[in-house]
């Protein structure tokens, strides 16, 4: 799909696979049109405005997880839009619909905060297996190809082997870590994380939690308690409290941002696994519903394969032709 | 929960009919478009939710629902059955070589889980009397291996490794030669991440299959997966001729939409379900309890038999008459909070009651141990009348009993709004349509 061709370097076009689709056609034989179309093929679909195009946008959004709530809210908007505008022509659609996205997803829009004082600080959250650790670790590379020290906080001390895999990306990224124990209070290794930061004079300090189901409450009262020790010791708030996202999530990623952010008020959410076909607009639920703002996005596993978000390219990849 | 109970919903679609004689095929429509709603905040795949809706329809539109005096209760019989049937009716066991040892197979996208449920299913089959053999033929997550061992370790079983030097491919034929020769009778192949147009790495997965040609092939898949769900299961089944599927992190409060999805795409029937990070958190699937969990219902069947595991039988008896006496007090609610509390985490076994999965008012209840020793202090420092009679509890009493228990005002009255949300909670309860309570006898009866 689109963030495939947008992102994969020095790759060609993402594969055709003629025979998945096919199977999936032929599975779901009964169903109406293919949606998987994009918005421009729904909107060819059409001689003027009309009701059944605005269905088939609610179809083309809910298929990119964007989700019931948000994408009701965005077609009665544009609906109520077009007639005011009296627009007849559904080419005129598309703009205004890309503008309005836009504006969710740039409304709460922040780039990367880098700390007044050394260290910068960033807290990684997240439910299991989203891509916190890989984050951390490409996050670390970033840093130090800008020559700036890293250190990495081993704060997952639950997940077996969750050190080691933190320390491989620390010595693939150059950067240098602090862990305890497997079993260790995480909280104690934030708060030792911190401490060398300081004494070391380190640039960016870079926490991996363990990941967490947001429903567990002992859980995200351990999350609170790591964030409140780091707190304490740095003497602030860290500078981001990163909340990762898996892009193949449903609604329930709103679930996860809620919760997490009554515990630990993330600042902004990295979306990760673009690489695949899911189309990560549960984002622009999160956005419109939880206030989160995008921050970074995860393309692939290498060390390189993190990118800042952009609300324009995104837009254009959820609206553009499906998987 | 936006779509709260659907059953409920539906009912009241079709109660503002009661009387009028005849359900018009726009009634029907009416309802399903609630199901389509909830079908849909599930993550159940849009043209899945299409197609199914078309067949509930067409089943509605006959003569056993229409002519029904209770067109509501059909409904929902119609869409649970449905539901149930894509969902594959009834549990579908592993599948087992004739002659050992049984190779199964273990693949699924990056941070689906698939490493925690191979160790699970080792142990759930040393259990049974196996011997199982795992494979760490990961090589390509970073200590993924090494988490393959330790998970290994913990639950006393075998893990068979090569570094990551070698092939994932070499690595699975070698593991298979190992087990013969040391007696395993079932060899779990954990396989790394991928995602499903990675050519590549597919292609890899095809010729592991074609190697040790595994008995079963699973698809680990994370419950709270969404849309592209059906572009990741059909996938891997054209791929690879799945044999079923695992769900996992289903301790969580996804509906898990995503199942039906690819139940939908492949045929294929979900094994297990995976409910938390111990490592004896892995279940047989039960297509029933999925489908009503997938349409906010609740997953009543599952709560019932928790409950009928650890509550005693007499004192369930004693506490039902006294709730229908309006008798329940402190004393009462600080026995049932232990009894609960043994019947796993209270934030699961809310999320399994019909209605109130994800009830902002409900969350306050979420307890643990710290918490639960805060409220046994607090109701300890009441006076037997006050324990006996929670009105007495006025503000001056408040700021003795949180005195005398080392905890705040705040934290009493807290208590005292979670014991009257109980009472409320045992109300919403005792409310379950008549149907229902006949399944128990145990634990509903609590509530008669
Ligand atoms: N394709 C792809 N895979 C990714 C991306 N980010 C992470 N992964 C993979 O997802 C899997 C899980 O990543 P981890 O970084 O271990 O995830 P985690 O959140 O730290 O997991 P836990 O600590 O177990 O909760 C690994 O196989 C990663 O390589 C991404 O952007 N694209
Ligand atoms: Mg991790």
């Amino acid at each position: 799909m689109a963030w495939r061709n947008l992102f994969r370097r020095g790759e060609g076009k993402a594969p055709d696979e003629p025979g998945i689709l096919d199977r999936l056609k032929a599975g779901l034989q009964k169903t109406r049109t293919m949606l998987t179309d994009g918005l421009d093929n729904v909107l060819r679909g059409h001689r003027q405005i009309e009701e059944s195009l605005f269905e088939e946008l609610e179809e083309l959004l809910i298929q990119a997880d964007v989700g019931m709530k948000t994408t009701l809210e965005l077609v009665d908007w544009l609906r109520e839009e077009c007639r005011q505008q009296k627009m007849t022509d559904p080419q005129g659609v598309k703009p205004l619909l890309a503008q309005r996205m836009k504006e969710i997803l740039g409304s709460c829009s922040a780039p990367l905060a880098e700390g007044p004082d050394q260290p910068t600080v960033y807290l990684v959250v997240g439910v299991n297996g989203t891509g916190k650790t890989t984050t951390v670790g490409k996050l670390a590379a970033r840093c130090q190809r800008r020559g700036q020290k890293v250190l990495l906080g081993a704060a997952d001390t639950f997940r077996a082997a969750a050190i080691e895999q933190l320390e491989t990306w620390a010595a693939r990224s150059g950067a240098e870590i602090v862990k305890h124990q497997a079993g260790a209070d995480p909280a104690a290794v934030a708060h030792d994380a911190a401490q060398a930061a300081k004494a070391r004079g380190v640039h960016t300090l870079i926490i991996d939690t363990a990941g967490r189901l947001h429903t567990k409450s002992n859980l995200m009262a351990e999350l609170e308690k790591i964030e409140k020790v780091l707190a304490r010791s740095l003497g602030r708030r860290p500078d981001e409290v990163l909340l990762v996202v898996d892009a193949t999530t449903g609604q329930n990623a709103i679930s996860q941002a809620k919760m997490f952010k009554g515990a630990v008020e993330p600042t902004g959410v990295v979306l990760t696994k673009l690489d695949g076909t899911a189309k990560g607009g549960i984002v622009l639920a999160i956005a419109a519903e939880v206030g989160l703002p995008v921050k970074l996005i995860g393309v692939g596993e290498g060390i390189d394969d993190l990118r800042d978000f952009h609300p324009e390219l995104f837009v254009e990849a959820i609206l553009a032709e499906g998987s | 929960m936006i779509f709260g109970n659907l059953s409920e919903k539906l009912q009241d679609v079709f109660a503002r009919l009661r009387g009028r004689g005849k359900l018009t095929e726009k009634d029907v429509d009416a309802a399903l478009r609630e199901v389509r709603l909830a079908l849909l905040e599930a993550d159940v795949n849009f043209r899945v939710v299409k197609d199914f809706i078309g067949r509930v329809k067409s089943r509605a539109m006959g003569q056993e629902v229409l002519g029904s005096l209770t067109p509501g209760h059909q409904v929902i019989k119609i869409v649970n059955d449905e539901l149930t049937q894509l969902l594959g009716g009834k549990a579908i066991p592993l599948t087992m070589a004739s002659t050992p040892p049984t190779k199964i197979m273990l693949v699924g996208l990056q941070g689906s889980g698939k490493t925690t449920t191979a160790a699970k299913l080792a142990a759930m089959l040393g259990k049974r009397g196996r011997r199982p053999l795992l494979v760490a033929a990961d090589v390509y997550r970073p200590a993924a291996i090494k988490q393959l061992q330790v998970l290994g370790e913990t639950v006393g079983i075998p893990v068979f490794n090569m570094g990551q030097g070698q092939s994932p491919v070499n690595i699975c034929k070698a593991a298979v030669e190992h087990g013969r020769s040391h007696n395993n009778d079932v060899i779990i192949f954990d396989t790394a991440g991928r995602l499903h147009v990675d050519d590549e790495l597919m292609e890899e997965l095809g010729e592991i299959k074609e190697a040790v040609e595994p008995h079963e092939i699973l698809l680990v898949v994370d419950a709270m997966t969404g849309q592209d769900a059906v572009n990741v299961a059909a996938s891997f089944d054209e791929r690879l001729d799945l044999g079923g599927v695992v769900l996992t992190k289903l301790d969580g409060d996804a509906r898990g939409g995503a199942a039906l999805s690819i139940a939908a795409v492949t045929g294929k029937p979900i094994k297990f379900a995976a409910m938390g990070e111990k490592l004896t958190d892995l279940e047989v699937f039960h297509p029933d309890r999925m489908a009503s969990r997938i349409l906010g219902m609740g997953d009543v069947l599952s709560l019932i038999e928790k409950a009928e595991e650890v509550m005693d039988q007499e004192k369930v008896k004693a506490l039902g008459q006294k709730l229908a006496a309006a008798q329940f007090t402190f004393e009462d609610f600080l026995e049932q909070l232990n009894q609960v509390r043994q019947m796993g985490p209270l934030d699961q076994i809310i999320g399994m009651i019909p209605g109130l999965a994800g009830a902002k008012q409900l969350q306050g209840l979420q307890v643990d141990e710290s918490q639960l020793r805060k409220v046994e202090a607090i109701i300890n420092s009441m006076t037997p009348q006050e324990r006996r009679n929670p009105s007495l509890l006025n503000g001056s009493r408040r700021k003795r009993i949180a005195r005398g228990s080392g905890t705040t005002v705040q934290d009493v009255n807290r208590l005292v709004k979670q014991f009257n949300q109980t009472r409320e909670l045992m109300k919403k309860l005792g409310t379950f349509d008549k149907g229902k309570r006949r399944m128990s006898k145990g634990f509903l009866s609590f509530f008669q």
